[in-house]
């Protein structure tokens, strides 16, 4: 297992060049003179000049991304908009969203994966048949439409939370009373997916025959469910959490545009906006980086749980 | 007997609305929305008409042992028969929204330039330019099944090219390009969009394009592992040995033996890309204003959400609806086709 741990860790360098590589590439794509572009219709060819020099835009295609790369990673590369170093900016705002993604992911394991599990063992009651009409809906609603839902019901109808900013770290109170609402919305999708997964894995593993035989020792139902099952179906469980996690990461930009929340996401798209191409390269390398790396976790617990693949 | 009174009342119903269209107020071919909605009304009327009188066509797809397993496979559960009712009539809007619309979608009230709550005028109410919200869901409509589904054939046919390649050439041609996509994939694909959106700039085009360049993995995955499984199959083997080419096997051979997946995999995707792009618009660099579009409308009602929420609630639900109802028609051809079983 270890040696498995070391080859993903060691496939991450390809990947976050290749990302990088095609960040930049796609950058290229921008039509006329990116110096021009970025410094609209006002610029005097002399700045125009001075920001093909700054930036090496007269340089062939790998010299620029070398010089681009280490620019990043030193900090040199400035945001044309905010005029401050990209890695900065994005460091400071980092912690947002790290704080929405772990609590909305952690609110949808916690709540999505009981109500898979009872509606499993009780097939066909009310609150199996109610559960999956809601998950069915569920994952067809767009995270930014239940937030909009969101602040409707909870800040403008009974308005006892704040409809949008960031109240401080999530140890604070104002800091969670503000981070409530965005990450559950972010996790509604998550929830419903995967607890229609878990029942219909749970379902399948209680027709297996170890758990009759474990019936029929006179093992309690609890024991059943609990470790004989669960532990089994944890395993389509566990994948469909990793399939999830783009759309989750998708979700994170629209969850901080519609509450306003001051995350990397929210940064990306403002970046878009201004057309601030240093900023855009630096915060989806950023992003794509904590997807891969979410990822990589998710393959590993994988692993710990199930124990029968042997990784070569 | 009573199926031929529906019929006939919908018979009715699309020719009195013809009738208003094109003798009334003279809407048949002067605009390019028009021919579209009038060659779809054409057609409609034309097929309402043989299933009105020359119903013993449709006894033949009726009659037919595979065709007849599938419709019983299909209308087990109620999602599937109501998926299509529903996209039936998601469709009809789309197609026909400028002969159905009561008023334009773009046109600005300047009488009344303000917000109105839901009425009998205007069923969904107005937004803050007072312009119909009904006219505007039912145009959006056009937008999200257009951009859904030109983004998906995009996305297919880029993923199972790829998928094919992989999975026939095997050994280092596979790996090569399956690491690619799977690079391509590891970033996430809102963001993806938003960098070539970035690059290309905002428009139909360019969003078509975004949305249909990401996420490939599925479609080169699954053709992936059919082409592996059918590859060593007998008839492949007689058709090399006829000397036929690698291209004719891939696509004539291998191909239409995995159309079953792919059908049901299309349908989940066109449900996640009208998402993206509801997203996309919803963030303003997707559709823009004042072309009427669901995720655009969305924007512009979370400003006004306190005083007008039918500006967000409507097109929201249209949304989920047209979303949801992709979904149950993948979940209930998944069970017809059973791609599963591929033998």
């Amino acid at each position: 297992m270890f040696a498995y741990i070391i080859k993903r860790l060691l496939w991450l360098i390809p990947v976050v060049i290749g990302v990088s590589l095609i960040l930049f590439g796609i950058m290229q794509l921008v039509p006329g003179n990116p110096a021009a572009v970025m410094l609209g219709t006002n610029a005097t060819p002399e700045a125009i000049e001075a920001l093909n020099e700054k930036f090496g835009f007269n340089e062939p295609f790998h010299v620029r991304y070398f010089l681009m790369l280490k620019n990043f990673l030193t900090g040199e590369l400035d945001s044309i908009y905010y005029g401050d170093q990209v890695i900065n900016i994005i460091g400071r705002r980092l912690t947002a969203t790290i704080e929405l993604g772990v609590l909305s992911l952690f609110i949808a394991v916690l709540v999505a994966i009981p109500t898979g599990v009872i509606a499993a063992v009780k097939k066909n009651s009310l609150f199996d048949l109610l559960s999956m009409f809601i998950a069915t809906i569920g994952i067809s609603v767009p995270a930014f439409f239940t937030g909009i839902i969101f602040i409707y019901i909870f800040s403008v109808y009974f308005p006892f939370l704040p409809s949008s900013g960031y109240g401080g770290r999530i140890w604070t109170l104002s800091g969670l009373r503000h981070l409530i609402l965005p990450a559950f919305a972010l996790s509604t999708v998550m929830i419903a997916s995967t607890s229609r997964i878990t029942r219909s894995s749970m379902l399948d593993i209680m027709k297996e025959d170890y758990l009759v035989t474990a019936r029929s020792k006179g093992v309690a139902e609890k024991i059943i469910i609990l470790k004989h099952a669960f532990r089994n179906a944890l395993i389509p469980i566990i994948t469909n959490i990793g399939n999830q996690l783009a759309m989750m990461f998708g979700g994170a930009i629209l969850i901080e545009s519609v509450f306003a929340w001051p995350g990397v996401g929210r940064l990306a798209v403002s970046a878009v906006e201004a057309r601030d191409q240093p900023l855009v390269f630096g915060s989806i390398l950023i992003l794509s980086i904590l997807f891969v790396l979410v990822n990589l976790l998710v393959d590993i617990i994988y692993v710990f749980i199930n124990p029968r693949i042997s990784y070569k | 007997m009573k199926k031929k009174i529906i019929l006939f009342i919908l018979l009715l119903i699309q020719i009195n609305v013809n009738y208003q269209n094109w003798f009334v107020e003279a809407k048949i071919w002067s605009r390019l929305e028009y021919k579209f909605a009038t060659v779809f009304s054409i057609l409609l009327i034309f097929l309402l008409l043989l299933m009105l009188f020359k119903n013993n066509i449709f006894l033949k797809f009726k009659e037919n042992a595979l065709y007849a397993k599938m419709f019983k496979e299909f209308n087990k559960g109620y999602g599937g028969k109501i998926a299509v009712i529903i996209l039936a009539l998601i469709f009809y809007a789309a197609f026909m929204a400028p002969f159905i619309a009561p008023y334009s979608p773009t046109e600005i009230d300047y009488s009344n330039m303000t917000y109105s709550a839901p009425s009998f005028e205007h069923w969904f109410g107005t937004d803050d330019f007072g312009r119909d919200m009904f006219s505007r869901v039912l145009y959006g409509a056009r937008i999200a099944l257009g951009v859904g589904f030109a983004a998906v054939l995009v996305n297919a046919s880029l993923g199972v090219s790829l998928g094919l390649l992989a999975g026939y050439y095997g050994g280092k041609v596979d790996m090569i390009i399956m690491r690619l996509v799977e690079i391509w994939n590891s970033i996430p694909f809102i963001l993806l969009a938003l960098a070539i959106i970035s690059a290309l700039g905002t428009g139909i085009f360019n969003i078509i394009i975004a949305v249909g360049v990401t996420g490939l993995i599925n479609f080169s995955r699954l053709t992936r592992s059919i082409v592996f499984q059918i590859k060593e199959k007998e008839y492949v083997e007689a058709a090399k040995a006829l000397g036929a080419s690698d291209l004719r096997i891939l696509y004539s051979h291998i191909l239409p033996n995995s159309i079953s997946s792919l059908i049901v995999l299309s349908t989940l995707r066109i449900g996640i890309s009208i998402l993206v792009v509801a997203g996309l618009s919803f963030l303003g660099l997707g559709i823009q204003p004042p072309t009427a579009a669901w995720g655009t409308m969305l924007n512009r009602g979370q400003e006004y959400l306190i005083q007008a929420p039918w500006m967000s609630i409507f097109p929201g639900l249209a949304i989920v609806i047209t979303v949801l109802s992709f979904n149950l028609l993948g979940d209930a051809l998944r069970d017809a086709l059973d791609p599963r079983q591929l033998d």
